[in-house]
């Protein structure tokens, strides 16, 4: 007797898009009496509270309006910009040279002191201001090795890797979702064809094949600041084969269930089948892969980026400057804050996705009770 | 089942030779060819000639960038490759098998290490979070491997690198081989160093592929212990360990074991990213080399030995679902 007291859930299998209204059968009392005691929640709903019951999901949802805020409205209100050099000078270094030199016979050591003022305020410290008397800007993460502010290049980093990734995801998503659903709904000779696209591009290693596009890209002389765009492009052509293959899935299974013999039985044309009665069905699982996607695209950008294959050098990205790290013995041992907060980033990034993604599945699955 | 295979088999090749076709198109596209590269600083200066260039090519198979000419180029490397032979190597000198052969145990060695490191710490782990679902093992457990998949790999790496090389000294920074000791007459000691270098890349590969594993377990052992024949085997009264160790461990390694065919790809095909940040000798760090200098030949023969891989991995893993699975039947 105590479920009743709680929110019942409609049951409600996957293949009925629609809730019928609930006709309990029990005598006039009884009926009145559960109607009280519960209130039916709509499908959006109850994903919803099922979504914030997860305190993970809550976490995952936090971090990414942080970053948000960070990238998209953060580089309002810093004194920097994204690729500006701080050129006030940066602090005196001062070298003590000793020569050893013979004055009349004798071996006599002559020190003399070199002084070297860097043009540019490079490696600065964190919370330092840059040297230019009374309107002197801080810089909250330091500077990198030239000079530029580490903080804001967080922000643009995190805009590019943001925008990106969504990109991404939406146009491998959308091709998927065509050549899946397209697949799985015609079946015979265009699902053959599809499908065999889908395992060519399975055994084709993705990075040893972005390398080379990059560099093909390099020799036909494309404009560096675009060349991420494209190489993001073609990852989306390579990455759609996932999706496809859900949406193939779903829809074979989906077709059998009566819903959809009797969609065929009214008469529907194909593509109203598909796009009305299919694809909303297996649009759970496609947001959740979606969202877990979203953090993969991200380390990819960040990978590219890394192997000097991502953004052009002036602009900020999160994998170019961890990036610093490899190629500099010094920036590795000796200034951490050059490489080790955009490592963060990334991973607080992929983070929040997973979590949201993770969030949602359990949230969307409807045969998970809690 | 046996024509299942046969068929399978049939289609991998169909699928494998236009993979070539599709690779090989691409890497004759590359702007700066080998021998471009390897005689820049000579052609700037003058002192090779266009005419010894264009010999040179020729004797490389590259003088003909039309598209007959890729298309003549193609034939002749596949060709050779039905009799066995995938080349010589243009920037190593040595036929190709014998590289990749060379540098592949050295990748395979780690992978190996990290994959059986791997399997021994995430299975018990989500079978645990799984049977204490929404527990404290069971949070921390998912938040830890949710944290090792969102790193970087070369993050990982450097930050290792950073703390037990650079800061603590307990490891070396990179390579593979202390080269300032002489190992000559000294095998153990060598092979023992060599653990020493690989430590590092193992447990980078580790916590970034862990978390995959663990989840999978987990959701996979939370699925079985909804089933209709786990709530009977309580009801027969078996203790909750029996249940959990023979009914609940043994459905949830059939999911487990197919996902085993599948990564050996992963294992054989190094890690490109890992072994640049830890300047290891290998085949990752090989053919990262080859693709920025256009070794075409071993481009073609790395990454057709991947697709040959991926194949087979997949064939291999869709047949032990079949064997470990009964209630799988063909469809096709």
């Amino acid at each position: 007797m105590e479920e009743i007291t709680k929110d019942i859930i409609p049951e409600r299998a996957p293949d009925q898009p629609e809730l019928p209204e609930q006709e309990p059968e029990t005598p006039e009392e009884a009926r009145e009496s559960i109607a009280d005691k519960t209130r039916i929640i709509s499908p959006a709903r109850l994903v919803v509270k099922r979504f914030f019951r997860s305190k993970l999901s809550i976490i995952g949802l936090c971090m990414f309006i942080f970053l948000l805020i960070f990238s998209f409205l953060g580089p309002l209100f810093v004194p920097w910009g994204e690729s500006e050099s701080d050129d006030s000078g940066g602090e005196t270094m001062y070298t003590i040279i000793s020569i050893e030199t013979k004055i009349n016979g004798e071996d006599v050591i002559v020190y003399s002191v070199e002084e070297y003022t860097p043009e540019l305020n490079i490696h600065a410290d964190p919370f330092t201001y840059s040297h230019e008397g009374e309107n002197s800007r801080l810089h909250v993460f330091g500077t990198d090795e030239n000079g530029r502010d580490i903080f804001v290049r967080l922000m643009y980093g995190g805009r590019l890797s943001l925008m990106l990734s969504f990109l991404v995801v939406i146009i491998y998503t959308v091709i998927g979702i065509i050549l899946g659903g397209l697949a799985g709904y015609f079946g015979k000779w265009v699902d053959m064809i599809i499908m065999r696209i889908v395992d060519i591009l399975n055994c084709i290693p993705s990075l040893p094949i972005l390398l080379i596009v990059g560099a093909i890209y390099d020799g036909i002389d494309g404009d560096p600041s675009l060349r991420i765009y494209f190489m993001l492009g073609i990852l989306s052509l390579l990455s759609w084969t996932g999706v496809a293959r859900l949406v193939r899935g779903q829809i074979l299974f989906l077709r059998e269930q009566e819903y959809i013999v009797a969609a065929e039985a009214l008469g529907m044309g194909p593509m109203r089948k598909i796009f009305h009665h299919l694809i909303p069905n297996v649009m759970p699982q496609l947001i959740v892969s979606m969202t877990l996607g979203l953090g993969s695209i991200i380390l990819y950008e960040a990978t590219l980026s890394f192997l000097g294959l991502g953004v052009a050098p002036d602009m900020a990205s999160w994998g170019q400057m961890v990036q610093r790290a490899t190629q500099n013995t010094d920036i590795l041992s000796y200034y951490v804050m050059d490489w080790l907060p955009a490592g963060i980033m990334i991973i607080l990034a992929v983070l929040s996705f997973n979590f949201i993604g993770d969030g949602l599945r359990d949230a969307l699955d409807p045969k998970m009770k809690r | 089942m046996v024509k299942y295979i046969i068929k399978r088999v049939l289609y991998s090749a169909l699928i494998l030779l236009i993979v070539s076709m599709l690779l090989y198109l691409l890497i004759r596209l590359l702007p700066m060819d080998y021998v471009e590269q390897k005689f820049l600083s000579q052609s700037l200066q003058g002192t090779i000639s266009a005419e010894e260039l264009y010999r040179i090519r020729a004797l490389y198979g590259l003088e003909d960038s039309s598209f007959l000419g890729i298309c003549r180029g193609y034939w002749n490397w596949l060709t050779s490759v039905f009799h066995g032979d995938l080349g010589t190597s243009f920037l190593y000198n040595e036929p190709v098998t014998d590289v990749i052969a060379e540098h592949m145990w050295i990748s395979f060695g780690i992978a190996l290490a990290a994959f059986v490191l791997q399997y021994v710490i995430s299975i018990p782990l989500g079978i645990k979070a799984a049977t204490r679902q929404y527990g404290a093992v069971d949070y921390t457990t998912t938040v830890l491997a949710m944290i090792g998949i969102s790193f970087p790999s070369f993050f990982i790496a450097i930050l290792l690198i950073k703390v037990f090389a650079v800061d603590l000294g307990w490891f070396p920074v990179n390579g593979l081989l202390d080269v300032t000791v002489d190992w000559s007459n000294n095998p153990w000691g060598r092979f023992g160093n060599m653990l020493w270098h690989i430590v590092l890349p193992m447990v980078a590969i580790t916590i970034v592929s862990i978390g995959g594993l663990m989840r999978h377990t987990r959701t996979n052992t939370l699925e079985v212990l909804n089933q209709d024949y786990i709530r009977t085997a309580r009801a027969k009264g078996l203790s909750e360990r029996t249940v959990i160790y023979k009914h609940v461990f043994r459905n949830t390694m059939v999911p487990i074991v197919t996902m085993m065919a599948g990564v050996i790809p992963s294992l054989f095909g190094g890690m490109m990213i890992l072994e640049q940040v830890f300047a290891l000798p290998g085949i990752g760090q090989i053919a990262y080399r080859a693709l920025s200098q256009g070794d075409i030949p071993f481009i073609m023969g790395y990454n057709m030995f991947i697709a040959v891989l991926t194949v087979i991995g997949t064939l291999l893993s869709d047949i032990t679902y079949m064997l470990v699975d009964p209630r799988i039947k063909i469809t096709k």
